[in-house]
């Protein structure tokens, strides 16, 4: 414990736009075949520095098949809540869950982010056993300690029961239990965040894991039974409160992103693909009356590419969809990023009215039939998917890399690491920086990117920017 | 004036310096007032949220000092008595020495419910406690004159002065954090709250168990 919070912690976004810009990024990546251990890349983003964009440190685990994807900090400026008591917390772990093996590493970044070591390892057996759940997903630091959504119940399957969400201790790492008291209708997981002043929780939906470990299930894709669901609860008294089906048709409903304002209560979800005409979309949800609504607001067509173009998935439909897998909205809620990992293209929208968004602006790069290099000339395998924004928004780092599985089903050529990082504009536009390209250790994909001190999917603030 | 007659001056400066300490903390909920105000962008509801806060930490004083007010109209016991909330607050003191979590149940309210909160965290911390030896010093400063008064009258005495020290503490708390929460609300600006938050984890259980150690002085000489 600290004697003063944490300097990376602060009350408002704002405070966090102005605060120094990041010097490290933190990468996962991923050994597909699982022949290597997955490991954590640490890379120099100082762009004075001669080491810039390389990946200055690797943490190898002493596992193989963990199959890292989303990852987080023990604590982040939500512990500023007078609410928690619990400011004197230090930005210092990296929570990584492995999503196949159902463990989580938890890795030490200090002294410094060149040294970063594993602290602790959390084994399967014990989430299992304290849980019911397994496939751990996404982690926030929250009012009760360190929250994590799993997408696997109970069972060899992870079949047995529902999937939700766990809480561990945030000082000793040690699991909890279950969050929820009563989950009402809520039977898949995904992603989840919250607006902690206003005291609720929003909730996504991908699948089980019969559904995405060994690849896309077609025929259930087509049969719509992928989520299709956003759910809304009450914090702290852990209870579902409402659900609203998007439609059938609106397949993988993934990534949750409230504004960072907590005065502001709307937010933004992506949904991968429409099974009636593969587009991707963005949907506004809002609370008004006490009540939660949502709306389609922003949708991206197919592109029609020729059959051998395709892999053999899409060679039936003729077109890309855009798969939209990730968005990410930037601190002062101004822009939102869409990665369309099939199309191949980072969109950014100007969501300033929230329910209208407006595109302002689109870098191509990588894509299923497009297969756009980066301005230095170099390929770029996939589409660009796992997006992170820095503080101040003026600059997009993202990777390329779905899901094992799924990139070997829509890039059969290969998905190789890499990471790239875009200027923006301040009204609006971004263009890939020439400059920024990491070579990642070969026989590694790259999944999320974090920043030191915090980034625009990490924290969550308990004050209104002023 | 001699050194009897400045006791009580004392222990009512302890009663409103506890208060200011308790209120500058911002562990016991001004930036919530802050954040009430920002949120709804007005200072009427800074000023309002400070209500239930200070109700909260009042209704925790008076939960702790109340049974105390009737323990010690059982006028042959009040030594024991005495020694027994002083080592009562040392003891509670060591604890939150030995024990550095943050009970979890506080983060199970609802910022909506700040009253609660503000009543669950003073008696979580031993903020509560921290008054019983002032106070019954104070009790007992008040016997001196009133010699062998009937147990009825000084049971009304011994709640009328916890009443009273319950409230000029809890004044002092509100004064104090409400000041706090103004100046970073309308001067200081949000960079307030963090520069302004100490970890008063072990100064806390140390004042804990110091007003219990000198309660315990006092009563064995």
């Amino acid at each position: 414990m600290n004697i003063r919070p944490d300097p990376t912690f602060h009350a408002s976004p704002k405070l966090a736009m102005e605060a120094p810009p990041e010097s490290f990024a933190y990468t996962v990546l991923l050994s597909p075949d699982a022949s290597k251990p997955d490991a954590l890349a640490v890379i120099d983003v100082r762009p004075d520095s001669p080491t810039y964009s390389r990946v200055v440190h690797t943490v190898t685990m002493p596992n193989k098949g963990d199959e890292f994807h989303h990852f987080g900090w023990n604590a982040c400026s939500s512990a500023l809540s007078p609410l928690t008591g619990h400011a004197f917390l230090e930005r210092r772990y990296l929570i990584i869950p492995g999503m196949r093996s159902s463990r989580i590493y938890i890795v030490d970044t200090k002294p410094d982010p060149t040294k970063a070591a594993i602290h602790k390892i959390i084994e399967p057996e014990e989430i299992f056993r304290k849980t019911g759940y397994s496939r751990p997903h996404t982690v926030h630091c929250g009012p009760e300690g360190i929250y994590i959504s799993t997408l696997g119940g109970g069972g060899k399957n992870g079949t047995d029961g529902p999937p939700g969400v766990f809480i561990m201790d945030c000082e000793t790492f040690e699991v909890l239990g279950r969050w929820e008291l009563d989950r009402g209708p809520q039977t898949l997981h995904y992603d989840f965040w919250w607006n902690l002043p206003r005291d609720y929780m929003v909730t996504s939906e991908w699948a089980l894991p019969p559904q995405f470990e060994n690849g896309i299930v077609p025929e259930d894709l087509l049969s719509n039974k992928y989520g299709h669901r956003i759910h809304f609860w009450d914090l702290r008294a852990r209870r579902n409160v409402q659900t609203i089906d998007l439609g059938a048709n609106h397949q993988m409903a993934l990534e949750v992103r409230p504004a960072h304002d907590p005065v502001r209560e709307y937010g933004f979800l992506g949904v991968v693909v429409d099974t009636t005409n593969l587009e991707g979309s963005i949907w506004t949800w809002w609370r008004e009356g006490g009540k939660f609504h949502i709306e389609k607001t922003a949708t991206i067509p197919p592109e029609p590419a020729a059959k051998e173009q395709l892999p053999p998935l899409l060679q039936g439909f003729g077109a890309v969809p855009p798969l939209v897998s990730d968005i990410d909205l930037s601190m002062d809620d101004k822009f939102l990023y869409v990665a369309c990992w099939g199309t191949g293209e980072m969109r950014q929208y100007n969501v300033n009215e929230p329910r209208r968004p407006k595109l302002a602006g689109s870098v191509r790069i990588g894509g299923i039939a497009r297969r756009t290099p980066h301005p230095n000339g170099k390929a770029f395998g996939g589409g660009p998917q796992m997006v992170e924004i820095s503080r101040d928004g003026k600059r997009v780092y993202w990777t390329n890399s779905l899901y094992s599985t799924w990139d070997d089903q829509f890039y059969p050529d290969g998905v190789p690491g890499a990471m790239v990082m875009a200027d923006t504009k301040p009204d609006g536009g971004l263009e890939l920086a020439r400059d920024y390209w990491v070579n990642f250790p070969d026989g590694y994909r790259a999944h999320q990117v974090r920043l030191d001190g915090g980034d625009c999917s990490t924290d969550s603030f308990c004050y209104p920017s002023v | 004036m001699s050194t009897a007659d400045w006791t009580p001056v004392w222990l009512w400066l302890a009663v409103i310096a506890s208060g200011l300490y308790h209120g500058v903390n911002p562990g016991m909920g001004w930036p919530l007032a802050v954040s009430a105000g920002l949120m709804e962008r007005s200072p009427r509801a800074l000023v309002a949220a400070l209500g239930p806060l200070t109700a909260g930490h009042l209704l925790a004083m008076l939960l702790v000092l109340l049974p105390f007010a009737l323990l010690v109209a059982i006028v042959d016991w009040q030594r024991t008595i005495q020694i027994g909330a002083s080592l009562l607050v040392i003891v509670f003191g060591l604890f939150r020495l030995a024990s550095r979590r943050h009970p979890r149940a506080l983060a199970r309210i609802s910022p909506a419910q700040l009253g609660l909160w503000s009543f669950a965290v003073a008696l979580a911390h031993g903020a509560a406690l921290m008054l019983v030896p002032i106070y019954l010093g104070l009790c007992r400063e008040a016997e001196l004159d009133s010699g062998h008064a009937a147990a009825g009258t000084l049971v009304n005495a011994n709640l009328s002065m916890a009443v009273l020290v319950a409230t000029v503490h809890a004044i002092a708390m509100v004064a104090a954090g409400g000041c706090c929460a103004w100046l970073a609300y309308r001067y200081l600006g949000l960079k307030f709250i963090s520069q302004s938050w100490f970890n008063l984890d072990t100064t806390w259980a140390v004042s804990l168990i110091l007003v219990g150690a000198i309660a315990l002085a006092l009563n064995l000489i």
